[in-house]
């Protein structure tokens, strides 16, 4: 992380007295009250902050960042604390900016489609404001009843339905954000695309590097009429592959494709007990949704193909209940794995999938390489792959082993023609990794745009960018002078 | 006359940009040259065309994945992809005729520069949705790349969302990957005539929000849907609804008959199927229907679908208008007589009660040079929006002014 500054921890007492002017009952300052704060769901790393402050309006956001602007403290904002990339990780001269206290629904639309809602809202608390009226919010990370949806914009979260209704960014329609001069800016609306740059589209995954969005409009959407899932079984990963490719060749989208691995099957079955097969090695669900005429003749077409591609085990889910609980399963895949190794931590690359029986090979023997076991759950319709590597901190090395092998999972995504996450984030996890993807200059350019929203480097510094060039100097980089004539370029 | 430069790869395009920096020459940046009416004029010495980068690059259909050099021609992706029956789903409309240039011109650069999208944009999303990645040349002179090939392409800022309708004003696009989708095996219509605007838009909310999962809803007053081929004898059936569904058979079948049901007030439903809807969804989407050319200019509003009605209505006050609804309500084509900056702020007026944007799509030059093409934006996002304009383009040589001044 970027080292601190030693100016600010010595004027520690003075941002706590000026953070409690402006949100009075909101500054957090004692060791034992900071301390929940300390890491995000990448508990690996930790660190106390500066300070913590909850504000509950977007007059107090303002002022503190205006003020840390003008301090030049540096800010990490905050929502449930549940990302995997180490996102939300403190900064020791850093304010942590919890957003918590943005809890309301401030609106729904039903006309229109869309709700607007504070950043500090839950995922699923979305999906429960509409679900008398019969909407829901498609983007269903499996931490959604936890983080929050300001969490989700900064993520660019997923979920097993990405496939077909896509990811965060593909459900807003509006942000308001508060930048780190303290000013205002408000993105989209109510109605489609925007007028001038896609800021919004910036915005989200953006990891709460740009700006502090305090305000959100996301779309909601009418339930399916029907949805029905069916579990399939495979003697072999790639013949669960396969059939997900010729699936996706058929025309179908399914409205989720997930896939797990023997270890993860049998994780999931002894916690929840959906009556997963055991004596497969790789189980698909797939689910289909729309009218019931819709899904009972996809049912059959999808039921057609894995049987062609060797399913040995195929069950349709005959009521709501058995259709949740396999869902049941697959949601609850982390904790699960959770309960047979004393540590894992959960990797998020993504790959053509048809790469897959390549990288799960490679995984396997990188597990024995490393000597540590892993479990793996996939969303299949999209290419995104979550492996879990099992590890214990009280054992001297492992964690260390753990990293060193999650860094190898992803560079062979990217070898592989894949990226270094599909949905957890950058974050500190795979900061060091950015250049496995792109050169010095891709990344100075992702530098340059951090630089036209936050020249000083104060949002959540260290985080998903390796080391910036300072912001004055990406200016006039190449003038040479002399003209060039381009000899070789046709023109007319 | 001005030069134009056609570099054949990446390099040539670098270097055409790097000799621009050297030489504080403005480039104007073009595809095919098809939209080139679109947007404020560029003052440039030089154009420089991207038509000469082309070539599809890989096509994945299982992988729902197609990666082209810029200047490829829409319609040879389209072709590509149509043989193994995929589409884009953002349904790229085609403003040749509306812009005074031949129809089937585009090339995918331009397509994605201008975020073109077409009806379906509601439910499938626009250009901005379907692209995962992208290699491009900044105003720097450099090749850079964000995104991916596949479905969740983002490590860090997500570029392809700022290159998507920045009209060529931040980097000169080299290559392109897009997402691709099944084209639906059936393609339907329900028509329901002789119905208001304030009919058709609460309709139109009724079908949107409901189960039926329609790819586009539309409304013509009477003397545009006269022109439609909405499969009826002339002079009669006055302004019309038409909801478009499509899939596979047995669910459009039953779609079909749950929304007929469902807008049962609205009048009496009557369907046009296959060739019949997509023709008339092929006049909606390239938006033909409208009187467009010299003397008229053509407006485009984005606005909440639920206040389709009421924009309309304040819109009908102008003299000698046309206009119809799309994408469920939220957005309205308007075509008026050419007029100036009196008619621009008249027309974005009235999107001041329920928010939303318009820009001028068409219309003569020295009308776009005069008149705000893209709607205004307001302090501090102007500012900011220069600032990110300036951290792609520093020395402003790439299509300055296009969009506003300053960016
Ligand atoms: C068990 C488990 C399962 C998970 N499953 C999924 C999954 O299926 N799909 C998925 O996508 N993710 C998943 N996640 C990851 C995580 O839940 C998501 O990344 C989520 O979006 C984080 O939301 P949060 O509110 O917890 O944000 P935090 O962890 O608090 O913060 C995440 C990032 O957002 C920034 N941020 C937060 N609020 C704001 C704001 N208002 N303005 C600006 N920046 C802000 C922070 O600075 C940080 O960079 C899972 C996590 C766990 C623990």
């Amino acid at each position: 992380m970027p080292a601190p500054h030693q100016d600010v921890l010595a004027r520690r007492a003075e941002i706590v007295r000026q953070l409690s002017r402006i949100v009075p009952a909101g500054v957090i300052d004692s060791e034992a009250g900071m301390r929940p704060y300390e890491s995000d769901g990448l508990t690996a790393y930790r660190q106390l902050p500066l300070v913590v402050v909850l504000p509950e309006t977007r007059d107090q956001v303002q002022r503190i960042l205006a003020y840390c602007h003008q301090e030049k403290i540096r800010v990490v904002p905050r929502g449930a604390g549940t990302s995997l990339s180490g996102g939300a990780l403190p900064l020791e001269d850093g304010v942590l900016l919890s957003m918590a206290k943005f809890n309301r629904v401030l609106e729904i639309d039903y006309d229109n489609r869309c709700a607007v809602v504070q950043p500090g809202v839950t995922n699923l608390a979305i999906s429960h404001a509409v679900d008398a009226e019969g909407f829901y919010y498609a983007p269903d990370p499996s931490s959604q009843i936890a983080c929050t949806i300001g969490g989700n914009v900064a993520e660019n979260a997923g979920g097993v339905h990405c496939l077909k209704y896509g990811l965060t960014t593909n459900n807003l329609l509006g942000l308001e954000v508060v930048l780190i001069t303290g000013e205002v800016i408000r993105l989209g609306g109510k109605h489609l695309d925007s007028e001038g740059y896609d800021l919004l589209g910036l915005m989200t995954g953006s990891e709460g590097l740009l700006g502090v969005v305090t305000e959100i409009c996301v779309r909601i959407l009418r339930k399916p009429e029907t949805a029905r899932a069916v579990l399939l079984g495979f003697q072999t990963s790639r013949a669960g592959g396969e059939t997900v490719a010729a699936i996706i060749a058929d025309g179908i989208i399914p409205g989720g494709m997930e896939m797990m691995d023997r270890p993860a099957i049998r994780a999931a079955e002894d916690f929840v007990h959906a009556d997963y097969p055991l004596d497969v090695e790789a189980l698909l669900i797939v689910e289909l949704d729309g009218p019931a005429a819709e899904v009972d003749y996809l049912l059959e077409k999808v039921e057609h193909i894995a049987r062609d591609h060797g399913a040995d085990y195929v069950r349709v889910s005959r009521s709501e209940d058995e259709r949740q609980l396999f869902w049941a399963g697959r949601k609850a895949a982390f904790p699960a794995v959770g309960r047979i190794s004393p540590d894992y931590y959960c990797m998020d690359g993504t790959i053509p999938r048809r790469r897959l029986p390549d990288v799960l090979a490679g995984m396997q023997e990188m597990s024995e390489h490393y000597q540590l076991g892993l479990a793996n759950v996939f969303h299949a319709g999209d290419g995104n792959l979550h492996p879990l590597i099992l590890y214990d901190t009280n054992k001297p090395g492992d964690l260390d082993k753990a990293e060193a092998f999650g860094a190898d999972i992803l560079k062979l995504c990217v070898e592989v023609g894949g990226v270094l996450t599909g949905e957890h984030g950058v974050g500190v996890e795979k900061r060091d990794l950015m250049p496995e993807m792109f050169n010095e200059t891709d990344l100075a350019q992702q530098g340059a745009v951090k630089c036209a929203f936050d020249p000083d480097n104060l949002l959540n510094p260290g985080k998903m960018l390796p080391e910036l060039a300072r912001c004055g100097e990406l200016r006039g980089m190449h003038v040479r002078g002399g003209k060039l004539p381009f000899p070789d370029i046709p023109r007319f | 006359m001005t030069e134009t430069l056609k570099p054949d790869n990446a390099a040539q395009l670098r270097e055409a940009i790097l000799w621009a920096v050297d030489s504080a020459t403005p480039l104007e940046l073009m595809g095919a040259g098809s939209k080139r009416r679109l947007g404020k004029p560029v003052q440039a010495e030089m154009r420089l065309s991207t038509a000469g980068l082309d070539g599809i690059l890989f096509y994945e259909p299982e992988e729902l994945v197609l990666s082209a050099r810029a200047g490829t021609s829409l319609a040879v992706i389209e072709q590509a992809l149509a043989e193994k029956r995929q589409m884009l789903a953002f349904e790229p409309p085609d403003y040749g005729a509306l812009l005074g240039a031949a129809p089937g011109q585009a090339s995918l650069g331009g397509v994605i520069a201008a975020n073109l999208s077409g009806s379906r944009r509601f439910r499938a999303g626009a250009a901005r949705d379907h692209l995962l990645g992208f290699q491009a040349v900044n105003g720097r002179g450099e090749l850079i790349k964000s995104g991916g090939r596949v479905m969740k392409n983002v490590s860090g800022y997500d570029l392809c969302k700022l290159m998507a309708g920045s009209y060529g004003t931040l980097a000169a696009l080299s290559e392109l990957t897009v997402k691709v989708l099944p084209v639906p095996e059936v393609t339907a219509a329900l028509v329901i005539d002789d119905i208001s605007p304030d009919d058709a838009v609460r309709a139109m909310n009724l079908a949107a929000g409901s189960a039926a999962d329609i790819g586009g809803a539309c409304w013509l007053p009477e003397a545009v849907a006269e022109r439609a081929a909405l499969g009826r004898p002339a002079g009669e059936g006055g302004p019309a609804l038409v909801i478009r569904l499509e899939g596979f058979a047995p669910s459009v079948a039953s779609r079909l008959q749950s929304l007929a049901a469902l807008l049962g007030a609205a009048g009496p439903a009557r369907t046009l199927k296959d060739e019949a809807a997509r023709a008339l969804w092929a006049e909606i989407n390239h938006v033909t229907l409208l009187s467009a050319g010299p003397g008229r200019v053509l407006w485009c509003l984005s606005l909440p679908p639920a206040s389709g009605a009421e924009v309309a209505g304040a819109l009908a006050a102008l003299p000698d208008h046309e206009l119809m609804l799309d994408q469920a309500g939220g957005l309205i084509w308007l075509s008026l007589p050419e007029g100036g900056n009196d008619q621009a702020e008249t027309v974005r007026a009235a999107l001041a009660p329920c928010g939303g944007h318009a820009a001028l799509i068409a219309a003569p030059a020295s009308l776009r040079s005069t008149v705000p093409v893209f709607h205004p934006q307001p302090q501090p996002l102007r500012a900011l929006s220069r600032r990110v304009k300036e951290s792609f383009d520093p020395h402003r040589i790439l299509n300055p002014g296009r969009m506003y001044g300053g960016v």
